[in-house]
């Protein structure tokens, strides 16, 4: 067990609730760099092993106001500005004309932001990781529920993390080698 | 068992057969995709809509041959099948985004087992939807010029034309329907990929899946992102068929210059959309077994959103008579009269008995928990929708203002061929889709299980 060789400790359980509790135990004793993997989204989990702050929402308002302030102002560039038609005796800049390509585009830039930032967010796509390592973590997008303790975690080493997730009860223990 | 999954004969039907396990429902829903091999039937589905959607391309190639002299519009009727096909598809791909996004915000759980192929019909009723404008524009290698870009003409769109909104509404619509659908995809990928065993298959759901695996931290940024798409959605696909009705309300045409327009095309598009819902719904549970999945319950709450929605459309067509006759304009009076009794009193006394009489059939309860009434209704309603559409854009045209310029209008044997061949083409995406993708979303119908709920201590 040579730490430098190591990712991490992963912990394996049955059941959400399991897990829930294993994450905030590990929370609780003072192991930081960790997470945690399951099959489908449980509500408080994130918030169990310290992620507080979800940046999403901000990334799609800015991206919101980008876009409408975008599509506002193209079209009073386009029809007022670079090539003022007159159409129908109405004035160049019509803008309640404006306003459905206005929401139109906020709604385009704030909805790919969403996709695009989340992603970006998460690191994502990234094809490899090292917990893929481990064989029955195939098992996390199916029915498992795993935890994870990183050996970048300064309360890590190896023996004693063992043991302590020992103590959680998981089904099984494997390394994760980086 | 827990409340909610009591099947006493008086409570309501599950939403998922009791029983199930995160396992057990993985694997049914993965099988399909990656044991199950593909059928005899469904080689034949596929070979009679792959080659109407090849009529679609032969039509279509006559058609950049020829100009559109070979359809049958021609003044007065500028606008005829190619329009009344695009609002048709458009309407249908409303459903989708209503169950994916407004059902998801109002929190109603059964929507899961059949939102993924709802999006799926709506990317692939766009992307019917789609062609029709573009080819119908006359030239429709300049279609680009639908789109600000600089050209050395040095003119822009004319942005205050519901024509240029429409543009910018439905490729935004398509955009976000698309990436809707793909970041629902990005888990069950991941399962597919864990799944397969095929070397190709592991790579192609590998990349699909974006590496995913299913981190709290990027489950908490996923679902934070799905509910903002879903919030931003909905108002999008109200504004979308809102738009599509301005190109006609915006005109002065009788039959067109309504304000009633916008809330009845949004309700008529949501009842064409929920109707094809149920067509491919029944066929598909039956076929692949997942009538556990897709429940009574769901059948009944789809035949109750189109009650709903068809009496709005009834509403408006009630308003559109009376205000034929309140507003005391004799052009709205002579509109109204002309539907009734005019040459196309035919298809507009079948628009009134398939989308208003025979769907009151479902407020039988029996019929309403009865796959087959359902099916058939549900065909009823599409083809009413159809007309509807027909009614709209040329019964209004066909005789405005003046005598002098009144005229007929007469589909050609290429209007019907690129109709038909647009079904085609999106039977031929739902068939491929069934095959190389869940078609119920899989880690969403795990967090319906009892066993997906978190215990306190």
């Amino acid at each position: 067990m040579k730490r430098e060789r190591m990712y991490g400790m992963m912990a394996e359980f049955d059941s959400a609730t399991a897990l829930v509790e294993a994450a905030r135990r590990t929370h609780q004793a003072g192991y930081k760099k960790i997470d945690a993997y399951s099959p489908f989204p449980i509500e408080g989990l994130a918030e169990e092993i310290g992620f507080h702050h979800d940046e999403v929402p901000l990334v799609v308002l800015i991206g919101g106001i980008i876009g409408g302030c975008t599509g506002y102002l193209m079209q009073y560039w386009m029809s007022a500005v670079d090539y003022p038609l007159n159409i129908g005796g109405k004035p160049p800049h019509s803008w309640p004309a404006f306003i459905v390509i206005t929401f139109e585009m906020t709604i385009l830039f704030a909805g790919i932001s969403a996709v695009f930032g989340m992603l970006a967010l998460n690191g994502l796509p990234m094809p490899y990781h090292p917990v893929f390592n481990v064989p029955r973590f195939a098992l996390a997008s199916k029915d498992r529920f795993f935890l994870i303790v990183f050996s970048s975690d300064p309360k890590f080493d190896p023996a004693g993390t063992f043991d302590f997730l020992q103590g959680l009860e998981p089904r099984s223990i494997s390394e994760v080698p980086s | 068992m827990d409340e909610q999954y009591k099947t006493t004969v008086d409570a309501q039907a599950p939403v998922i057969e009791p029983g199930y396990t995160f396992g057990t429902v993985t694997e049914k829903i993965s099988a399909i995709v990656l044991t199950r091999p593909a059928s005899n039937g469904w080689f034949m589905g596929f070979g009679v809509a792959f080659m109407l959607t090849m009529m679609l391309l032969y039509a279509i190639g006559y058609l950049f041959l020829k100009g559109v002299g070979i359809w049958g519009v021609t003044i007065p009727v500028g606008w005829g099948f190619a329009i009344v096909n695009f609002v048709w598809w458009i309407g249908i791909g409303h459903a989708g985004t209503l169950i994916s996004a407004i059902l998801l915000l109002l929190r109603q759980s059964w929507r899961n087992s059949i939102n993924r192929f709802a999006e799926a019909m709506t990317l692939f009723a766009v992307a019917c939807a789609g062609i029709f404008p573009a080819i119908h524009v006359g030239r429709p290698w300049l279609a680009y010029w639908l789109f600000p870009y600089p050209s050395t003409m040095g003119v822009w769109p004319q942005f205050r034309s519901p024509l240029i909104w429409d543009v910018f509404a439905v490729s935004t619509y398509a955009t976000i329907s698309a990436l809707f659908w793909f970041i629902g995809l990005i888990p069950d990928m991941a399962t597919l990929r864990d799944r397969a065993t095929h070397p190709i298959a592991r790579i192609a759901y590998g990349m699909l899946s974006m590496g995913w695996r299913g981190s709290a931290r990027h489950w908490h940024r996923y679902e934070t992102a799905y509910l903002l798409l879903a919030g931003l959605a909905t108002p999008l696909v109200l504004s979308v068929h809102t738009v599509v009705s301005f190109d006609f309300a915006v005109g002065i045409v009788p039959g067109w210059h309504t304000t009633i327009f916008p809330p009845y095309f949004v309700a008529g598009a949501i009842y064409s959309g929920f109707a094809m819902v149920l067509m491919l719904a029944i066929p598909i549970r039956k076929i692949y077994g997942l009538e556990d999945f897709i429940t009574e319950l769901h059948l009944q709450n789809a035949a109750k959103v189109m009650l709903a929605t068809g009496l709005i459309v009834a509403y408006g067509y009630g308003i559109e008579a009376f205000m034929g006759w309140y507003s005391g304009d004799r052009y709205d009076a002579f509109t109204l009269w002309n539907r009734l009794h005019g040459p196309y009193a035919i298809p507009y006394w079948s628009l009134l008995i398939c989308n208003i009489f025979i769907p009151q059939v479902l407020w039988i309860r029996k019929l309403r928990s009865s796959p087959v009434a359902l099916f058939l209704v549900s065909g009823v309603i599409l083809v009413g929708m159809w007309l509807e559409r027909f009614i709209i854009v040329v019964v209004s045209l066909h005789r405005d203002f003046l005598t002098s310029s009144w005229g007929m209008y007469y589909p050609t044997r290429w209007d019907w061929m690129t109709y038909i061949g647009t079904i085609g083409m999106f039977l031929a995406a739902i068939f491929l889709f069934v095959r190389l993708l869940p078609m119920i979303s899989i880690f969403e119908m795990r967090t319906l299980l009892p066993e997906a709920e978190v215990k306190g201590e």
